[in-house]
């Protein structure tokens, strides 16, 4: 079917001042970007290549803009090395899913393709609010954008150089103000898409059409580096504002969304010894009203667009775009470009970051049951059936499912009546225990090994056990019902927000961690490295001394992370570019 | 090349021969070794004419500085690549490549070589470098007396191993005799000042030996052919070499329901040598469980003394070594039906068609485990046949592994009376000969399936272990450097399992040896889809190939595939040569007759 020819859109244009731009030899993502044919690249040739499993050349990073990684199953990969056969390549996808809400409709599509296509069949929900499949061979990557296409699925721009998925503060409760927020999530993350054919064209088979593409928004090159967007409800920060480039804060009167604060710059990657990189949290731009979101979002993206470095990537995020031009050069350069001044900042505040487990009630009268899902890692473990479990309650639900950036998921909009029947089916598939701790509710990793390419230790494999050592120490110094927000990530990439935890380990190498410590309950806080590349032994006797402190020593209320803080453990970081790695 | 540091190992010659040629030379005057120079290569050329074959010509390249990164995130890389543009704005010939790509056998011929190297963890060398490291410590590594070298170091020195790689390429390379032309230096995280510093430094080292070794009068070498005519060999059928299992890899998946073994055997020093085509003969031990269980089935003690073959022996020692115990034949159903007085066996022997049935569900020891009975020792080893050799193709060419023999042997094992069967051979060597053990082993020549010479294309039909011949065949192209065009098809069941040899395969489609690869993998759709049904989608092309002179070769089973295969070239004659169903037929036999069209199957 050929969809009829977009009117040409030229790209804004905006003058742009050289003197805040990096100059020097472009990154080689560069000339990748701008000999991609808007990320078309060979894809195509490339997925009728019998030969190799994989992509080549430039293809293997352009299919991340089409929201795929190439990876394969590191546990062997030696192995098959010796067996004189490649790497076992496959992809990752992740889905574009703004606000992380899928219909039972669509859950049992994707339910069926990940059990009967993927190496590794499970649904696995990510940070990004979305799922993930892992394991899907070059045969079945086609037939898996035209199932999810068939559903009303995409997986356009979850990866490389452009705005990621967007997410959304996962709050059923006041339904009238999410329902405002999610339709801004969705907007958001529409204007801000790639407008390029090419995932069209590529995986669903649509005709190619004769045209003079521009990237309006993006820019040709798209932009330097990875970007990522929320709309967050406070006092909730579950979304964790300060790893994302760009905040909408909603604001609002009588239950009425009526603007949002905009907050810009945060990002939570590193790269290990390179101490011109460090998380950073976001800077408060100020108030907006309501008409000028998709312009504000749209400016923010194009003066980190014109003025993000191109030359180095491991300085290309907006957080250093903003440290290098200061903050008010990029305040005011989106200000010119939008037309309007940011207003004082709106009084909001963040409370807490975790999910509310069990059911609630929302004020429409429906309720809404979220379930601890370890690891967002959806399978069939033996005993617990927690997929099919899933896909059991999908077969008689009548709302929707809600995917919580912190890898959760919540049986959202069930009537009174269906409570129980719910609750039955789940508890039936382990998807409710209550044996289930608050450490362990409030403890993350990332996915990390086997399939993570990046990952330099395991994370998503360790963190059951660190849990339960971590349960051990709290007991033994009489605080079991309490917790420590916890988290662990392979690499110092950030997927897993570790630079947000009260306590944070950070993978250096098989069975070696950075300790990082200082995070606070609310996520406005960048922890500080307590130690350096360390087994699990020397981090549990650190945080056994620590959280025996902490037990007799803490005062009213106060968490772990300012009460390391507090007493000098670590030193706060204020301003991450100068404190972080003082 | 001087004769002085002439040795087996850079040579197509066996240790003899080159002791052999140089105290010939030793006696010569240059202008009588410069005649004889000229007699030899005019013979070789004239003889290799003869039997089909034109000796390999290569011009020498000039002296190349090779390169090699084991890069695990891409800085080792980005490193190597700024060395080679450096020395290539000096003006040297370089070759770069990811050290996981990188043949260990041309080590031995490297005179010059950089190694830039990250170390990953704790201490152990990049996912890319462990088969290079793996062979630089394994028993296989050769003495490297022409080779200088410079190692780069990049690491991160929080670590407690740091910079090991490439420590360890440094410390192996000086042990194995190679020269260290410059320091080595181990860089951290923040490397790229002193990365820059290093590369000048040892750039600055080479140069001289580069320019000096490329001024040499470039003479023209003419190779030794392939191998030597191997008919005059001290072993044979009657007289295997007794040799040395050197590597035993799985080379299918973990999840294959196939068991396929690259199998290495050494035969340093022996004088054996083979060409691409030929068979290797392999004689096994059969299960020594298998032993047991036949004697313990039969009352026999197994110290019995029998006579075979005109010597006594312990009768568990015959059944072991000598005896065939797996293959299963009429004859030996008769005779010890008889020598057991067993009437049930009797009367199936009487039944050829039964028998027959039978004795393709059964090995010969089933047969003794399921009837036993009660037989003197004299008696069951005159009811069994001598154990025959089995012939695999070999998968090597001496061009490219010297003194090595390759097979890929396919482990036949299954399950049949609640008990595991290994076939005799493949079990012997994929499970029961540990490597460093020794197994007896004869050349097959097969005159009957030899390359053509080197400018005439080839197509190769080989799925499954039918690839081994052809994996000499390329290895023989690519190191004579022959311009003729190689089509491969190859198939197997699964993709991801049973794509045998395919990081060699797709780096010879990557180099150009290999022109073309077609695949067919016939349980990874609903469609079973076999070679032939790839041969005849591109049936134009493959007739195009037929009427440009191609030689075409089929290996691998002959009892469905090989028939099917032809079938499809019959088809294919007719449907884009427009020849009737007659003509078709008489063109690939003329094709046979004149040795164009060759066949390897069992």
């Amino acid at each position: 079917m050929t969809t009829p020819q977009q009117p040409t859109q030229l790209p804004t244009q905006h003058s742009i001042n050289p003197e805040l731009q990096v100059q020097g030899a472009l990154s080689d993502n560069e000339r990748l970007k701008a000999d991609s044919h808007h990320l078309r690249g060979t894809i195509t040739t490339d997925l009728k290549d019998e030969i190799t499993g994989g992509f080549t050349g430039d293809n293997f990073l352009l299919v991340r803009f089409h929201g795929m990684y190439q990876q394969d199953d590191r546990d062997i990969r030696a192995e098959r090395a010796e067996q004189k056969l490649e790497p076992l390549h496959n992809v990752m996808l992740r889905a574009r899913m703004p606000g992380g809400i899928i219909t039972p409709t669509q859950w049992l599509a994707i339910d069926k393709f990940a059990t009967e296509k993927t190496m590794y069949g499970s649904i696995r929900l990510t940070t990004r609010q979305t799922f993930q499949f892992h394991g899907v061979f070059k045969p079945n990557i086609k037939p898996m954008h035209q199932m999810l296409n068939s559903i009303g699925i995409d997986s356009i721009a979850t990866a490389g150089d452009v705005n990621r998925n967007v997410l959304c503060t996962s709050n059923p409760v006041e339904s009238v103000l999410h329902q405002q927020a999610y339709q801004w999530a969705v907007k958001i993350s529409e204007h801000l898409l790639p407008k390029t054919r090419a995932y069209a064209e590529i995986w669903l088979d649509e005709e190619k059409v004769e045209t003079t593409e521009t990237e309006p928004v993006l820019g040709d090159t798209y932009l330097p580096r990875k970007f990522k967007t929320t709309v967050v409800i406070p006092p909730h920060n579950d979304i964790d504002v300060h790893a994302n480039d760009l905040n909408f804060v909603a604001i609002a009167e009588n239950g009425q969304l009526i603007g949002f604060n905009v907050l810009v710059g945060g990002g939570l990657a590193m790269t290990h010894g390179d101490k011109g990189t460090y998380p950073r949290r976001a800077e408060d731009f100020g108030f907006i009203g309501l008409e000028h979101v998709l312009k504000v979002a749209e400016h923010v993206v194009t003066v980190q667009r014109d003025y993000g470095d191109r030359v180095n990537r491991k300085n290309a995020k907006t957080k250093y775009t903003i440290d290098r031009i200061g903050v008010d050069t990029f305040k005011q350069e989106v200000e010119a470009r939008v037309g309007v001044k940011f207003q004082p900042s709106r009084p909001y505040e963040f409370t807490h970051r975790g999910d509310r487990f069990g059911w609630v009630e929302g004020i429409d009268g429906k309720h809404h049951l979220t379930l601890f899902i370890e690891n967002g890692r959806l399978l069939n473990y033996p005993g617990k059936p927690l997929k099919t479990g899933v896909s059991e309650i999908a077969k008689i639900h009548q709302g929707d499912f809600r995917m919580t950036a912190n890898q959760n998921l919540i049986i959202a909009g069930v009537a009174a009546a269906d409570k129980a029947q719910i609750e039955a089916i789940a508890r039936a598939h382990g998807l409710i225990e209550d044996s289930v701790t608050e450490q362990r509710k409030n403890s993350m990793a990332c996915v990390s090994l086997p399939t993570c390419p990046l990952a330099m230790a395991e994370a998503e494999r360790y963190l059951p056990t660190l849990v339960t050592h971590v349960e051990g120490i709290l007991a033994k110094h009489g605080v079991a019902d309490d917790h420590i927000i916890l988290r662990v990530v392979g690499c110092p990439n950030g997927c897993g927000r570790a630079m947000l935890a009260e306590a944070g380990l950070v993978g250096r190498g098989p069975g070696k961690y950075n300790l990082y410590l200082g995070g606070n309950t609310a996520g406005t806080r960048i922890p500080k490295l307590y130690l350096d590349n360390v087994a699990e032994a020397e981090i549990l006797a650190a945080l056994d001394g620590l959280i025996g402190r902490w037990s007799v020593e803490r005062q009213s209320g106060e968490c772990f992370g300012d009460f390391v803080i507090r007493v000098g453990v670590v030193a706060e970081v204020k301003v991450s570019k100068t404190d972080f790695h003082a | 090349m001087l004769l002085a540091s002439l040795t087996a190992q850079a040579s197509p010659l066996s240790a003899q021969q080159v002791k052999d040629l140089q105290a010939l030379v030793s006696q010569l005057n240059p202008i009588q070794q410069a005649w004889v120079s000229g007699y030899l290569a005019a013979a070789a050329q004239f003889a290799g004419q003869q039997a089909g074959t034109v000796a390999a010509t290569q011009v020498a390249e000039a002296s190349t500085l090779t390169i090699l990164y084991a890069s695990q995130t891409g800085n080792a890389k980005a490193v190597a690549n700024k060395i080679k543009a450096a020395a290539e704005s000096k003006g040297f010939a370089v070759a770069l490549a990811d050290i996981a790509s990188y043949k260990t056998t041309a080590l031995v011929k490297e005179k010059f070589l950089i190694i830039v190297a990250s170390t990953y963890g704790e201490g152990e060398p990049p996912e890319s470098a462990v088969s290079f490291h793996k062979f630089l410590f394994g028993k296989k590594a050769p003495q490297l007396p022409q080779l200088q070298y410079a190692v780069l170091g990049l690491g991160d020195s929080s670590y407690e191993y740091f910079c090991q790689t490439a420590v360890d390429f440094d410390t192996k390379l000086a042990t194995l005799g190679a020269k260290r032309l410059h320091q080595t230096a181990l860089l951290d995280v923040d490397y790229d000042a002193q990365a820059s510093e290093w590369q000048q430094q040892a750039l600055t080292q080479f140069e001289p030996l580069l320019k000096a070794a490329n001024s040499a009068p470039s003479a023209q070498v003419i190779a030794w052919p392939g191998a030597t005519d191997g008919h005059h060999s001290l072993y044979n059928k009657q007289n295997p070499l007794l040799a040395e299992l050197s590597a035993n890899q799985k080379i299918t998946g973990r999840d294959s329901t196939k068991d396929v073994r690259h199998i290495e055997i050494s035969l340093a020093d022996s004088g054996l040598t083979y060409q691409p085509g030929d068979a290797l003969g392999v004689y096994f031990h059969n299960d020594p469980a298998l032993v047991t269980a036949i004697l313990a089935a039969t009352g026999i003690a197994a110290d019995s003394k029998v006579q075979f073959d005109g010597a006594e022996h312990t009768v568990q020692q015959l059944l072991t070594e000598q005896l065939e115990l797996t293959q299963s034949y009429p004859s030996f159903v008769e005779k010890y039906a008889a020598a057991t007085a067993n009437a049930a066996l009797q009367q199936l022997a009487a039944d050829k068609t039964a028998l027959r049935e039978f004795l393709a569900q059964h090995q010969t020891a089933d047969v003794v485990l399921q009837y036993p009975g009660s037989l003197s020792a004299q008696q069951l080893v005159d009811s069994l046949r001598k154990q025959q050799p089995r012939l695999y193709s070999i998968a090597s060419s001496q061009a490219e592994v010297g003194e090595e023999v390759h097979l890929t042997v396919g482990v036949v094992r299954f399950d049949n009376f609640g008990q595991t069967h290994l076939g005799g051979a493949s079990g012997f060597l994929a499970e029961r000969l540990a490597e460093g053990q020794q197994v007896k082993v004869f050349v097959e020549h097969n005159d009957n399936f030899r390359l053509p010479n080197h400018d005439t294309p080839v197509i190769m039909i080989g799925p499954g272990t039918g690839i081994a011949p052809f994996r000499a065949f390329l290895q023989e192209r690519d190191n004579a450097g022959a311009t003729g065009q190689n089509w491969l098809f190859f198939g197997n069941p699964h993709f991801t399992q049973d794509f045998l040899y395919q990081v060699e395969l797709q780096d010879y489609l990557k180099r150009g040896v290999l022109s073309k690869l077609d695949v067919a993998f016939s349980r990874d759709q609903a469609q079973k889809v076999y070679v032939q049904d790839k041969l005849l989608n591109k049936g134009a092309e493959v007739w195009s190939w037929l009427e440009q002179g191609a030689h075409i070769y089929i290996c691998g089973d002959g009892s469905k595939m090989a028939k099917d295969v032809h079938q499809a070239l019959l088809q294919i004659a007719q449907t884009h040569g427009g020849l009737s169903d007659e003509a078709a037929s008489d063109y690939f036999e003329q094709l046979r007759e004149s040795k164009r069209y060759q066949k390897d199957v069992y």
